[in-house]
């Protein structure tokens, strides 16, 4: 792999056009980094971020002699994942050698699943948030059929030094990290997913944002894509519209975030539908997805078949799960994503696309937890979606990045609800605590952001701007009622919007011999 | 001096344990010995001197305090070099392991030391295990004590030598397909492969793990029996170890009576291909047994014959993968990595360079088994050879207590007689391979010397799965009808060396 190729550029058909001569099939290869206290095969701590080769231990090294045992909450967390995509469990199976020599496996085999996985057969229903995928009004709902779930070991982690690309060829060396090694992972395979059209890197993104969901409701990953907990190949092959004569797919590695897993299937389309057009071939290869430029780019051909040799491992016995143990993990199973948000939207009175807005946002768990706060639903989804979202935007940091909780959210309803605060000063605090100033509380008392209703605290302005608008008044008194508008905001100018402007205006009136 | 290391196991804990000798005394009687024969036995690959003497003083002083100390306290053994020592190295005969020191004890060496054994050192065995004669060792052969120009058996040739050469009463050795067995018989001295998961693989680095176990080689039943006590067990960190207790085989080993017990002869492991003074010695222990009063029947097991074919996809298979860690990259050798090579290319030279030709060999042979396209007609099918002689085992023990056999066709080869011939070499463990693809427990018992070369035959006795006992009761009958022809037990008889030097 060198520079110039990425440089060179692929011929690409536009989007639109290539979907509308092409049928794209894909399908997903997504593996999870569990959160288990230990490895896969020793009680080796399983924790990201730690200095380079300090988690390990003779067993995650592969040193000679050592054996696995297997991690049995992991197999407990695969089982849960299974069955949270409607899998059937397997009675019986067994974990299988894939042998192959790469410096970053400590074995030169990986302890994976082959022909025996833990799980298989299930279906995740993904919502399809962009409100340009609507059906009847709705969000589409696509269902997407699920072959495997298993359980296997991450490999080591490679630092290639010196060379152009950062990939082994070419570099000056080479840098391996164990500390991942034996980290348990799961992989989940769905089937081929057809029929989609032109909505294909969107179901693809929707996918794993539904998968990513689910796996922080069961608890069993900190799925974090940024960090690789959560890694994703995509696979993308077109067939002429209609005819179901699927061309060769290609592999797109390590996509690593959800806007990229839609870049990159579009761009695998654009790029196929040009190959076909041209009448060429696509090659059967793993390519790679470039953040920074949006392109994929060849990899390793797989048009020579790797041979993994794959073999039962005879250093563990079969996982055998007993019925009633996944039955008590099925009964145990946390209310799912798509479960909850069914509820809330019943809870909350919302239509399908506000609730697309609002997880859309990243802002489910917040108004959800605004609401259990006190805040009414109403008000808990018009802070985080207006003004918090404003916040996050300006700063490009995610919802629940800002510095500020939904406690104080719902304070800050509340203050308004109140009436102790209007929306104006309620935004003023709202910055206030996103700034780190303090509480709501402390906010509104530092900055003396309290609504002022008194007529004896509100008097004096009101004196002050009859006498400076002699002429507005003058229509008031002659019974020009509504004129006394332009009072009212002369007080909340000059109260700098403290001034509570109901009562500011009966405070005229009644001046003015109006009331 | 020299009666300390004519003792057995047995007779020298119970010294030691009296205070009539000091372990320390014991450790130096059995070094001076190494010193004294090794340079022509060869038997160890290291001789960790100091280490045996603290570990003895160790127990000397445990003693002095009162401590209650295990039926080996202070015994001296040698250990085969398969197993990871934290303080000395493990090359399992191999240089592909240069200057790797092991950062861990395995399970087998730590229920050593906390029993108090005194670890001598490590002994030669063929690379990786992968052999029946030690020829295959990259530190050049073991000679046999009972005619040096001979074979020791092999894997285990180095821990069944340093035993016949009196060198240590009590080796640790293992068995993938007869290297406990075949050597024990070889060198004239008792050798046991344990039923599979009775003693842990845990730190023995792998060869065919299906296959691996760890067992003991001493001269006498008893001794092996106390070793195999000491050293089994159930290990959590093996996920293959039986949790069950051990068999009670020090109490059958101190019980030789067969009376009422059915023994099978298997019908398949004689004839063609077996030397005459071998299935003569064998013939007299099972008349013996008889005598004793077993019932003597005859056995077919009519899948034994596939099981060498069958063992030599399985075993190269899992070897093809157990192997493959050896690359360089770690550590042990690492050639040809001078800044211009690749990763690739680096393995590849030190691979080439640090493995012996047969275990490249059965590395090409378990790639090719394992390959898609060759898998189920290779290692598939192996296996459900593997199967049908589990059932001929059942079959068999629902007719009989035990299975009896001669442990191996021929008595010691002479070196290099079949180090070009794989396959000559490789039906050696013709009797032995069964038990090892079945799981369940066999040993190998003395049962005199072949009438055409003076040269010791041993006697296979086979046990179902976890029956250990039944088989050390047959062979302790065996050694005891043996002991009182002869006067002495087997391993008495052997060459003193001092006069062969």
């Amino acid at each position: 792999m060198t520079q110039s190729s990425v440089a060179r550029g692929d011929v690409l058909v536009p989007y639109d056009e290539a979907v509308a001569r092409y049928d794209p099939l894909i399908g997903l290869e997504t593996h999870v980094e569990l959160g288990t206290r230990t490895k896969m095969f020793c009680g080796t701590p399983a924790s990201f971020g730690a200095e380079p080769n300090t988690l390990v231990c003779p067993v995650c090294l592969g040193l000679p002699g050592s054996l696995p045992v297997a991690n049995m909450s992991a197999v407990a967390h695969t089982i849960q994942i299974g069955l949270a995509l409607h899998c059937t469990i397997a009675r019986w199976c067994r974990f299988a050698r894939k042998n192959y020599f790469y410096p970053d496996m400590p074995k030169n085999y990986q302890i994976s699943q082959y022909d025996e996985p833990l799980c298989t057969d299930g279906w995740l229903e993904v919502t399809l948030d962009d409100p340009d995928h609507v059906a009847g009004g709705e969000p589409r709902v696509v269902r997407v059929e699920i072959e495997r779930v298993h359980l296997e070991e991450d490999t080591g982690k490679s630092l290639h030094v010196g060379g152009a690309t950062g990939r082994i060829h070419g570099a000056d060396y080479s840098l391996v990290d164990y500390n991942r090694a034996g980290i348990p992972l799961v992989e989940i395979v769905t089937k081929p997913i057809a029929g989609t059209g032109g909505l294909a890197p969107a179901v693809a993104r929707a996918y794993v944002g539904e998968l990513r969901d689910l796996m922080r409701a069961l608890g069993v990953s900190d799925v974090r894509m940024e960090e690789g907990s959560l890694r994703c190949d995509v696979n993308t092959s077109l067939a002429p519209r209609g005819s179901a004569q699927w061309g060769t797919r290609s592999e797109t590695k390590n996509v690593n975030s959800l806007r990229s897993v839609e870049r990159a299937v579009r761009y695998e389309i654009q790029r196929q539908a040009a190959v076909l057009d041209r009448g060429g071939r696509v090659t059967l290869e793993t390519r790679h997805f470039h953040e920074n430029t949006g392109v994929t780019t060849p990899g390793r051909s797989k048009e020579e078949a790797q041979d993994y040799r794959y073999f039962p491992e005879p250093d563990l016995v079969p996982i055998a799960p007993p019925p009633e143990w996944v039955e008590q993990l099925r009964r145990a199973l946390p209310e799912l994503p798509a479960a909850r948000r069914a509820r809330l939207q019943a809870e909350w009175g919302l239509p399908g696309l506000d609730m697309a807005a609002l997880r859309n946002a990243g802002a489910l768990d917040l108004v959800e937890a605004t609401v259990a706060a006190g805040a009414t639903p109403a008000d808990a989804r018009k802070w985080w979606l207006g003004e918090l979202s404003r916040h996050a935007n300006e700063d490009g940091a995610e919802l629940a990045q800002l510095a500020i909780t939904p406690v104080e959210v719902a304070r800050v309803s509340e203050l308004v609800a109140s009436g102790a605060l209007n929306d104006k000063l309620a935004r003023q605090v709202l910055a206030g605590v996103v700034a780190g100033q303090g509480t709501p509380d402390e906010v509104v008392a530092a900055r003396g952001l309290a609504v002022v209703s008194d007529a004896g605290e509100l008097a004096a302005v009101i004196d002050e701007v009859i006498g400076a608008n002699p002429d507005v008044a003058a229509k008031v008194r002659a019974g020009k009622v509504a004129a006394v508008g332009a009072l009212v905001g002369a007080v909340m100018k000059a109260t700098r919007g403290q001034a509570d402007a109901a009562r500011a205006r009966d405070l005229i009136l009644e001046r003015l011999g109006q009331a | 001096m020299d009666a300390l290391t004519r003792m057995t196991a047995a007779g020298l804990a119970d010294l030691i344990a009296s205070g009539e000798v000091s372990a320390e005394e014991v450790a130096r009687a059995h070094l001076d010995r190494v010193a004294l024969t090794d340079g022509r036995v060869h038997a160890f690959l290291h001789v960790s001197a100091d280490g045996a003497l603290e570990a003895a003083r160790a127990i000397d002083a445990r003693r002095a305090a009162g401590e209650p100390l295990g039926p080996l306290a202070g015994v001296p053994l040698a250990l085969k070099d398969v197993f990871t020592t934290t303080d000395m190295p493990t090359t399992c005969g191999s240089r592909i392991l240069d200057g790797w020191r092991p950062p861990y004890d395995a399970t087998v060496t730590r229920r050593l030391r906390e029993a108090g054994v005194v670890i001598l050192g490590k002994t030669n065995m063929d690379e990786f295990a992968m052999g029946s004669s030690t020829e295959n060792s990259a530190f050049g052969p073991s000679r046999n004590p009972w005619g040096l120009d001979r074979v020791p058996g092999g894997s285990s040739g180095g821990s069944a030598a340093a035993v016949a050469a009196f060198q240590a009463p009590l080796a640790i050795g293992t068995d993938t397909g007869g290297s406990i067995r075949q050597p024990a018989a070889v060198c004239g001295i008792v050798g046991v492969k344990p039923t599979y998961g009775g003693s842990s693989r845990h730190g023995l680095v792998a060869f065919a793990s299906s296959l691996d176990t760890p067992g003991p080689l001493a001269r006498t039943v008893l001794d092996a029996a106390l070793l195999h006590e000491v050293m089994s067990g159930h290990d959590p960190c093996d996920s293959t170890s039986i949790d069950a207790p051990v068999p009670p085989v020090v109490a059958a080993a101190k019980n030789p009576d067969v009376s009422g017990m059915k023994v099978g002869v298997v019908t398949e492991f004689r004839g063609e291909g077996y030397q005459p003074g071998v299935l003569a010695r064998f013939q007299e222990a099972v008349d013996l047994l008889e005598g004793a009063g077993a019932k003597v029947i005859e056995v077919s097991c009519p899948h034994f014959r596939y099981a060498l074919p069958a063992y030599y996809l399985i075993a190269p298979s899992e070897c093809s993968s157990n192997l493959a860690r050896f690359d360089g990259m770690r550590y042990g050798l690492r050639v040809g990595d001078d800044g211009t090579r690749s990763a690739e290319e680096v393995m590849s030279l030190t691979r080439a360079a640090g493995f012996g030709a047969e275990v490249k060999r059965r590395i090409m042979l378990g790639t090719y088994a394992l390959s898609s396209g060759y898998y189920d007609a290779y290692y598939g099918k192996a296996q459900q050879v593997r199967t049908l002689i589990g059932r001929d085992f059942d079959a068999a023990f629902g007719q009989v207590d035990v299975l009896v056999s001669p442990v191996t066709p021929t008595t010691a080869f002479p070196i290099g007689e079949r180090a070009d011939d794989p396959m000559a070499m490789y039906l050696a463990d013709l009797c032995t391979i069964p038990s090892n693809l079945a799981g369940n427990a066999a040993l190998s018992v003395p049962c005199g010397l072949a009438d055409e070369d003076g040269l010791p035959a041993g006697l296979q006795i086979m046990a179902p799965v976890l029956a250990d006992d039944r088989m050390y009761r047959v062979a302790a009958t065996a050694e005891a009808a043996l002991a009182a022809r002869w006067g002495h037990v087997l391993p008495d008889a052997a060459p003193r060396l001092e006069e062969t030097r």
